[in-house]
């Protein structure tokens, strides 16, 4: 392999880490708070992605505009979702909360398909995103370039919201101890929706930058990059925002050296994550981050 | 006395249920006869992950994958030599597995055995895992199982799987393996390892301490549940005629929690019905799907209306009633009896001591439980 066409894999395999270490932020916060796999994530991630086709197609608006306009509906999407699927269900056990998780994402994937239909969608990258670029003799599209760039912009100001706001702290304690949190008055509900709609946010933007890259949409566009960024949040520690990232950025390159290095792998290509997910689990089930908890009796 | 009297109830009953199956085997049209004997498969495959999610507490996430196996390896034995040839145009078969055709018993149980060692070698390190993690592991490795099953192009036949597998579910197999499971499940719950499962799902530490070698039971539970997934997935193989990977996915295995949280985790009598309930109404719903004129509202046919519809009512299920239709409890004659005598004295007593009826009923729920936690006296 030449040297040009190594950075171009880098290139590559750093802008899939940073969609794939956005994703598994949403999948960890919640996971701190609640316990909870929030198995609709990816699908979360996916209407991200088909509101901001539907904002450039339908609406005529400009990328950007549909870009935010999208984010924003799919943070208060979030908030909904939790609100209605996961709220009456707070105090039950961990797998009925679970299921109801699992339920949501199979509806949410089913009315994607009633309304959205179940056709591929094209869709139209932007001029920005899509014209080829040229550092050197590496040349690769304006958007694996945009999102490596801009993951870093919004890793910054997530963790300035958790470590340096009122708000943050509120939710680094909830995440704690919930019970210990209320008492202390803090608004656990509130935090909640906050942490849903964070997550959510980050996961349209991954889903819409996801669509610049992967030109198509489909209702189930959602299900294998949720999967594998649930996997990349435990490989990382659950719980950890910095192991999220972590996380995401190391499944995203192993995904590609892996296929760069050896392509005869690559019809093995999504069995990858869960490998390196039992690898991990079996070594340090904690993930790479976690802390050890004892066990109580 | 009581105990002769569910004896004959029991007895009774079964031939009402053989007769009805013998019955729906003469009088049904194909369709119809076809949904009826899914009902069974469906229940082979609920009463499995219920052996492990309801009756040892190990969230698995993984029934695809077993199923899988156990379909292909059925489909690999019993296929002819000639219909082999025509389903690997692309690359041939290995010649090992060319010339061998096996009746189908054999095969089905040599699937069932597959899949059940599968089950073992990879139960055994993750059944380290708990709750959530375990659940993910298991679905991560129902997703190489697939991604494997779709590469391993001379064995499988890839993507383009396998087509024209002979047709040995027919409604008495199919019922017969599904009341073999019925029993299997019943026997063991009434058993001391079936006690011991329960040990582990309430509280394996207690467990653990009482002297049970909890990892033990965990992966027996594992290996039995995967064995039984594998002897589904035959009988739907040879039911459908066609697998591919694709089938596969984790929807299938979604499908198979879905009945099993609706009939209640830890229910045998639960999965049973709400296998039946949600094969029949899977099919009774596909009206949503077409173009409907009801009076002077008239629809254009809305593919996917039917998930969506179906989607809600487990989001309902889930959200409003948790425990699903039995909570944990089983059929028994007794509990019958018990729900009669109740409901007569209600309407005797009337409105004047409601209050008391009230402790009466939640006395008599926990009896039922204990009849539950019994075994059915039938």
């Amino acid at each position: 392999m030449t040297v040009t066409l190594f950075l171009q894999h880098i290139v590559n395999a750093l802008s899939l880490g940073s969609l794939y270490a956005l994703l598994a932020i949403g999948y960890t916060m919640v996971y701190g708070i609640l316990r909870l796999v929030n198995f609709a994530h990816g699908d979360i991630f996916m209407i991200g992605a088909y509101v901001a086709f539907y904002g450039t197609s339908l609406f005529v608006l400009p990328w950007w505009a549909s870009l935010l306009g999208a984010i924003l509906f799919t943070s208060l999407f979030g908030i909904g979702l939790e609100r209605v699927a996961y709220k009456p269900l707070r105090d039950s056990p961990r797998i009925s909360i679970m299921i109801s998780a699992i339920g949501a994402s199979f509806l949410l994937e089913n009315l994607a398909v009633l309304i959205f239909g179940g056709r591929p969608k094209g869709v139209d990258v932007p001029e920005m995103m899509g014209r080829v670029l040229h550092i050197g003799p590496v040349s690769f599209l304006g958007v694996s370039l945009f999102i490596p760039l801009i993951t870093l912009v919004l890793l910054g100001l997530l963790m300035w919201i958790v470590n340096g706001t009122k708000t943050g702290i509120a939710m680094r304690a909830v995440s704690t101890d919930i019970e210990t949190a209320r008492l202390m008055g803090i608004d656990v509900n509130r935090v909640i929706s906050f942490t849903f709609g964070l997550g959510s946010l980050l996961a349209a933007f991954g889903g819409i930058m996801w669509s610049y890259k992967y030109p198509q949409l489909n209702p189930l566009m959602g299900v294998m990059p949720g999967l594998k960024c649930f996997i990349a949040a435990v490989i990382g520690g659950i719980g950890n925002i910095g192991g999220a990232v972590l996380g995401g950025f190391l499944l995203g390159i192993i995904e590609i050296m892996t296929v760069a290095l050896f392509p005869t792998l690559s019809g093995y290509r999504d069995a990858f994550a869960f490998v390196l997910l039992i690898i991990v689990l079996l070594a340090k089930p904690t993930g790479l981050l976690g802390k050890r908890q004892a066990e109580k009796v | 006395m009581k105990i002769k009297r569910n004896q004959l109830y029991t007895v009774v009953a079964l031939c009402v249920i053989v007769l009805l199956i013998v019955l729906a085997d003469h009088v049904f049209d194909s369709f119809i006869l076809r949904v009826f004997n899914l009902c069974a498969i469906y229940i082979i495959l609920a009463l499995s992950l219920n052996l492990l999610n309801g009756f040892t507490g190990l969230f698995s996430l993984g029934h695809a994958g077993f199923m899988a196996v156990g379909a292909y390896v059925s489909a690999l034995l019993t296929m002819s030599p000639q219909l082999k040839e025509m389903n690997y145009f692309l690359t041939p078969i290995v010649p090992v597995l060319k010339n061998v055709t096996l009746p189908f018993f054999p095969a089905l149980l040599i699937a069932g055995l597959v899949s059940a060692l599968v089950g073992l070698l990879i139960g055994a390190p993750i059944l380290r895992l708990k709750d959530d993690y375990l659940a993910i592991a298991t679905l991560g490795f129902s997703e190489i199982i697939r991604v494997l099953i779709t590469n391993a192009q001379p064995i499988t036949n890839g993507a383009q799987g396998l087509k024209g597998l002979p047709r040995f579910s027919t409604t008495y197999t199919v019922w017969a393996v599904a009341g073999a499971m019925v029993l299997f499940m019943v026997l063991l719950m009434r058993s001391s390892y079936g006690r011991t499962m329960k040990a582990v799902r309430d509280d394996d530490l207690a467990a653990e301490a009482m002297g049970i070698n909890v990892f033990k039971v965990k992966v027996t539970a594992f290996t039995a549940s995967s064995f039984w997934a594998g002897v589904g997935g035959a009988l739907l193989g040879h039911m459908i005629t066609t697998i591919d990977p694709k089938m596969f996915t984790f929807s299938l295995t979604f499908n198979i929690v879905l009945i099993v949280v609706l009939g209640g985790t830890g229910s045998i009598t639960g999965s049973v019905l709400a296998a039946i309930l949600v094969t029949v109404l899977m099919e009774a719903l596909r009206f949503l799907d077409e173009p409907m004129n009801f009076l002077f509202i008239h629809t254009a046919g809305t593919p996917g209306l039917r998930m969506v519809v179906f989607s809600i009512l487990l989001m309902l299920v889930v959200i409003f009633r948790q425990k699903g239709i039995m909570g944990g409890k089983e059929f028994s004659w007794d509990s019958v009896a018990a729900f009669r005598a109740r409901h007569a004295r209600r309407a005797r007593s009337g409105a004047r001591d409601d209050a008391g009826d009230g402790g009466n009923s939640g006395n008599s729920k926990v009896g039922g439980n204990a009849n539950g936690e019994g075994g059915p006296h039938a």
